[in-house]
Formats: C-alpha cells, sequence, structure tokens
C-alpha cells in the first residue's frame, strides 16, 4: 500500500497548505525518508504485501526483440480514446491519456490526432512543398531537399483550440482527464524555420498573411500572419526524434509553436503569401469562440497559459490514505511557465508547485507537489502563471468573459466553446474517487 | 538507396535546374556580389558554435536548394479564394441550377433540401445570442460569402473532392445563399458578385489579440 509507508516522516515535513499540502522542497530536504514512497494512484485495487518469490518471467528466456518496439503487454490500456473508430464521414479524434504518463513529452503513438478526413497516405518521394503568392521568386521544395537544410529542435506542445471545451458546461460533466484535456501533447519537433525558406524565396512588401494548405483530401486552410511565419514557425520533419507519424503531418507540417493546433497545418503541401487572411472554414467558422453578447472572437491564435493536475485526476483512484504527489502539466503559447500553485480545499489556500527544469517557452512544464492525504474529502486545482505575467483565470473570471452554456452539455466529446484556459478541479471523495467539479 | 536517407549523399545534378541550383549555392559560398553583406554575415553566424546550439542559424545561409517554379506551374494547386474575390475562377452559376446539383452530389450527407443528415444541416440558424454553444451556420455566422465557395470546391464533396467543376461550385453556393435568403433566387454567381454578397454577420467578429493582426 504505498500511500501508507511514509506517514511518520511525513508528519515532520512543512505543511504548505490545507488538506495536507506540502512544501514543494520536501523531496530535497528529506529526500531519504521519500525514497520508497512513489505515487500510489492506481485504476484497480492495489495487491497487498504477500511472500517474495521468483516469477515465471524471471525462470526462462525472454521474448525476442523487435525491429520497431512496442510498450509492455501490461500497457494496452495507455491508448488514446477514438471519438469515431468506424471512420465515418466525420472527423476523428483520438485523446492523450494525460492521466498514464508523467514528464513532458507525449509518446508520438499517444500524441493525440485530429483528422477531418482520415490520415493521407503520403508517398515522402512525391510530396512536394510550394511557396507562392507575393514573393520574388516562388520556390517547390522536396522533402529530400529540406532535409539539407540547416534544422532546429525544439519542444513545443501543440494543443486543440477546443482542448478542455467540456469545461465550458454550466454544470460540471463528469467524464476522465482524457475527455477535458487530452486534445494536447508535447513533442520534440525539428524540421527546417520557414524563416530560412522564405528568405530564399524572398517577400513582397505587401505581403501580410501566409496561407497554408495541406495535402490531405480537405486541403485544409488556414492563414497565419507573416510576423508569426517569420518569427518562430518551423517547417517540422520529425517528432521527437523520428519521422513525423501520419496523424500529426507526416511527412511534413507547419509548427507554430504556442498557436491553436488547426492552425499548424498538417501534410504541408503550400504556402501562399498573400495581403488578406483567406478567412477558410476552420478561422471563419470552427475555431471562432461566440462571446456573452452574440459576437464572436477570431484570429485567436494564441493557446494561453493554463494548467491542469493528471495525478491525481478523473480516471485515477486514490488507493488509500497517506502520501501521494500531485503532478501536472503547466504551459503557455506566450512563453516559460513562471510559477504554478495547487490547492487542495478548492482555492483557499494555495502552495507553490515545484517545476520540472528545463522550463522551456511554449511547451510542458511538469509541475510537482507533495501530498499528504488524510482520507477525507478535497478538492484539488492548480493555476499557473507565465513569464509574460499571464495568469490562467479563475473559472469565475473565464465564465464572465467567455461564458458558459445555457444547460448542461452531456456529451463529453462535444465542443460547446474554444479556447478555454481555466482551471480544472478534481473533487476526491472519502473513496478515493475522483470527480470533475467546479471550484 | 532509399529516398528517406538522402539528405546526407551526394547530390547528382540531374537536370539543368539543379545544375543551377548548385552554381548558386556555390557563388553564395563564394561571396557572391549579389548578396556579399549577407553572406558575409551567414558565414560569421554559422561559425558561431553559441549560435548554433542556440539554434539561432542565420537565415541568409541560403541552401539555395528549391526549384524555381512559375505562378503557372503552381496554379493546379492554386485553389485559395480571397474575401475580396481574389482567386475566384471564371464561370457562374444560379441556385437553380445549384438545388439540382445538391439533390445529387449532397443531400445523401446534408439531407434534401440541405436540412440536415449525417452531416450538418446547411439551412436556418438560431440567434448567436442563444449561448456561446450554439451552432454556427452560413445564416447565423458566415462572415464571407468566399468561404462558401473556397470550403466546397477544396473539400467537397466528401467521397470525392475537387471533383465539381468551377461552374457547380458557383451553382451550389448560390443555392446555399438563397438557401438561406442571403440572396434571391434568381441571383448570378461568379467572380463579381459573390465577393459584393453582404452576409448577415459580417460584423460580428473580434480579433482576440488585435495588437497581433498584421
Amino acid at each position: 500500500m504505498p500511500g501508507h509507508r511514509s506517514t511518520r516522516e511525513l508528519q515532520n515535513l512543512e505543511v504548505a497548505a490545507a488538506n495536507g499540502l506540502l512544501h514543494r522542497r520536501a523531496f530535497l530536504t528529506s529526500g531519504a525518508a521519500f525514497a520508497a514512497a512513489v505515487t500510489g494512484y492506481t485504476l484497480a485495487d492495489t495487491v497487498g504485501a504477500q511472500e517474495l518469490t521468483d516469477a515465471p518471467w524471471s525462470r526462462k528466456q525472454g521474448t525476442l526483440v523487435q525491429g520497431y518496439g512496442a510498450p509492455s503487454s501490461y500497457e494496452k490500456h495507455v491508448a488514446r480514446t477514438l471519438s469515431n473508430p468506424k471512420g465515418e464521414p466525420r472527423t476523428q479524434h483520438g485523446r492523450t491519456p494525460h492521466h498514464l504518463l508523467h514528464g513532458t513529452i507525449t509518446p508520438n503513438a499517444l500524441h493525440f490526432v485530429i483528422s477531418h478526413s482520415g490520415d493521407p497516405d503520403i508517398d515522402p518521394a512525391q510530396h512536394k512543398l510550394a511557396i507562392h503568392g507575393l514573393v520574388r521568386r516562388p520556390l517547390v521544395f522536396t522533402l529530400d531537399t529540406l532535409a539539407r537544410y540547416p534544422m532546429v529542435s525544439r519542444m513545443a506542445f501543440v494543443e486543440c483550440g477546443g482542448n478542455s471545451a467540456p469545461l465550458f458546461s454550466n454544470e460540471p460533466l463528469q467524464a476522465s482527464i482524457q475527455a477535458i484535456h487530452g486534445l494536447i501533447s508535447c513533442s520534440e519537433w525539428t524540421g527546417v524555420m520557414l524563416s530560412t525558406l522564405l528568405e530564399e524565396t524572398g517577400i513582397d512588401p505587401k505581403a501580410k498573411w501566409v496561407v497554408a494548405e495541406g495535402a490531405d483530401s480537405l486541403a485544409l486552410s488556414r492563414s497565419v500572419p507573416i510576423a508569426k511565419a517569420l518569427d518562430d514557425a518551423m517547417v517540422a520533419l520529425y517528432q521527437n526524434g523520428e519521422r513525423i507519424m501520419p496523424g500529426n503531418g507526416y511527412p511534413m507540417r507547419l509548427l507554430l509553436p504556442g498557436w491553436e493546433g488547426n492552425m499548424n497545418v498538417k501534410y504541408l503541401r503550400r504556402l501562399k503569401l498573400v495581403d488578406q487572411p483567406a478567412m477558410t472554414y476552420y478561422e471563419a467558422r470552427t475555431y471562432t469562440a461566440i462571446l456573452p453578447g452574440g459576437k464572436a472572437y477570431q484570429f485567436y491564435f494564441v493557446q494561453e497559459v493554463k494548467s491542469f493536475i493528471t495525478h491525481p485526476s478523473p480516471g485515477l483512484r486514490l488507493s488509500g490514505p497517506g502520501f501521494y504527489e500531485i503532478s501536472g502539466i503547466a504551459y503557455s503559447g506566450n512563453g516559460r511557465i513562471a510559477k504554478v500553485m495547487v490547492s487542495a480545499d478548492g482555492g483557499r489556500t494555495w502552495a507553490q508547485a515545484a517545476l520540472q527544469e528545463p522550463v522551456l517557452p511554449k511547451a510542458f512544464t511538469r509541475f510537482r507537489v507533495p501530498w499528504r492525504w488524510d482520507g477525507g474529502p478535497v478538492v484539488l486545482q492548480s493555476r499557473a502563471w507565465d513569464e509574460g505575467g499571464n495568469a490562467q483565470p479563475t473559472r469565475a473570471e473565464l465564465v464572465a468573459r467567455r461564458g458558459q452554456t445555457p444547460k448542461p452539455v452531456t456529451n463529453p466529446l462535444a465542443f460547446p466553446g474554444t479556447h478555454y484556459n481555466g482551471p480544472s478541479s478534481w473533487a476526491v471523495d472519502k473513496a478515493g474517487e475522483v470527480r470533475n467539479v467546479y471550484a | 538507396m532509399s529516398t528517406r536517407e538522402t539528405a546526407f549523399t551526394i547530390h547528382e545534378p540531374q537536370s539543368p535546374r539543379d545544375t543551377e541550383a548548385i552554381k548558386r549555392k556555390s557563388l553564395c559560398f563564394g561571396v557572391s556580389v549579389a548578396r556579399g553583406s549577407a553572406i558575409v554575415l551567414a558565414l560569421a553566424t554559422l561559425t558561431s558554435s553559441v549560435a548554433l546550439a542556440q539554434g539561432q542559424i542565420g537565415t541568409p545561409a541560403a541552401p539555395n536548394l528549391g526549384t524555381p517554379a512559375s505562378e503557372a506551374e503552381i496554379a493546379a494547386w492554386d485553389i485559395s479564394i480571397l474575401p475580396d474575390g481574389t482567386g475566384l475562377p471564371p464561370g457562374s452559376g444560379t441556385p437553380e441550377q445549384g438545388g439540382k446539383i445538391f439533390a445529387t452530389k449532397c443531400a445523401l450527407c446534408h439531407g434534401p433540401e440541405a436540412k440536415g443528415g449525417t452531416a450538418a444541416a446547411l439551412i436556418g440558424g438560431r440567434p448567436l445570442t442563444d449561448g456561446i454553444d450554439t451552432p454556427k451556420t452560413i445564416a447565423n455566422f458566415w462572415p464571407y460569402a468566399t468561404t462558401l465557395f473556397d470550403f466546397t470546391r477544396r473539400a467537397m464533396p466528401w467521397q470525392a473532392p475537387r471533383t465539381l467543376t468551377n461552374e457547380e461550385v458557383y451553382a451550389l453556393t448560390a443555392y446555399l445563399l438563397s438557401l438561406n435568403k442571403i440572396i434571391g433566387p434568381s441571383d448570378v454567381m461568379n467572380a463579381q458578385t459573390l465577393p459584393n454578397v453582404r452576409m448577415p454577420n459580417r460584423d460580428g467578429f473580434i480579433p482576440r489579440f488585435p495588437e497581433r493582426m498584421p
């Protein structure tokens, strides 16, 4: 029972906030006491102590090494959830299981995918990228030629503009964190800076936007301000060291660090420099946000500062009172995370979380707080601040500005709004069950 | 050798264009007259290991490996339509023509008379003040009629995108605009008339971060 081990040592540690939140440096000052106290979140009942024996797998030869590895057969539940597994003629969503992952890098096979018409099966030898429009000379690049350009690697999250949308419901909807926050992932992306390619095409001073288009059946298209294209936009070729997964844009995608996922056009085949936004379907309609008065935000661009606790979270269960590490993800499309605060009493008292180094701009920052759960009901919540001084709003602040649905949302896969960056509040009851609540 | 391993293989010139590209590249690294100062800057940047480590490779490094192409060569891919009408092709269509095309090519998913089926209805729409989750429709939301032409041409029909003729796309656009009472039942849509259609919700938008708008 991992939850029971270190209670005595823990009692000597500084309490940082109500309901058992401990000082974030507890591990540093008293590390040995915690060495055995790994996190105790479970998906099933914990097996009790028993006499140690040599297991069968320790007494025979193991399996063959595979050419391309796959996780342990015991990890099959660690998978994306699929909204449209039969591929009916509508969008497919695959959501990342954040409650079953740790660290800051999303494995490629678990990176979230939104595929509006399926993933095209692109022959990389025949794929081309054309850059044209208001340029000095239009150019066409093959994958081979792009692979010879100076490359850059950077960590960056990609987040769907509709991630966390269930939290716009006027009453808390019960769903796993995978349903609520599964449309964001973080990878190391490697590719050619778009500015490098635009240097070669030249830019007509009249160009204000770049219209990006994919080679998928919808030829999905979005308009990007030229300033972003010249700032940190990348034509990404690799994801966590390997070629980009088909669902994430193989063989190349536009990467706009920190900006709305849909703008990071997958299967990138064309960039046209123009003097006005194209008002494509996805920017004129889908990724807009209706406001309470009936007007709508458009060109939201930035995925604003946000955080959520992944451990524990809906989808996990606590196995009993005692020690746990609260852990979660914070990020901001405006830069680095500066601070994350965690509450165990629904936002009345707060403890500052430890941030895992390195804290990188526009990338996941893992935060952690040691916690001694006394077994009573608590409400866990996190809030983040970024280096630009932007604060993750309280839910009340967000609702005052952005509104909430007039009726409760019942379908966790629906998108009642876009760009929710308020907090998530997880209530833990006496049985260790975790539920989504508003606090 | 696999095409996926060519980044570090020797590039054999295969066409006059390739040869030209390599010549340009040689010129660049020989500090050409045309781009002299920029190239000097590039070389200085490239020799700085600190800059390399931080990913700040100077943009004028100019590998120059892209193949020059004329707009005529790119034309078949260039399907972008801008709100002012830029990119709209020749052709025209009426609501009546569009209704017939809709029945055969669109109603399977969008339902008869666009009232909805497995895919969304394309007619009507509630006031946006009904709530932040009000379905966004052509009638209550779309700010530009050109978007309708652009999306229909690039993405529809679902099973066979980019098979509609420009005439058919104009006709379907006219049909949907007429169905939603945005244009009259006999109005003709073409490259001149479509950009002039005033959508009801044209002024219903606010940029989230005005300072980031070009």
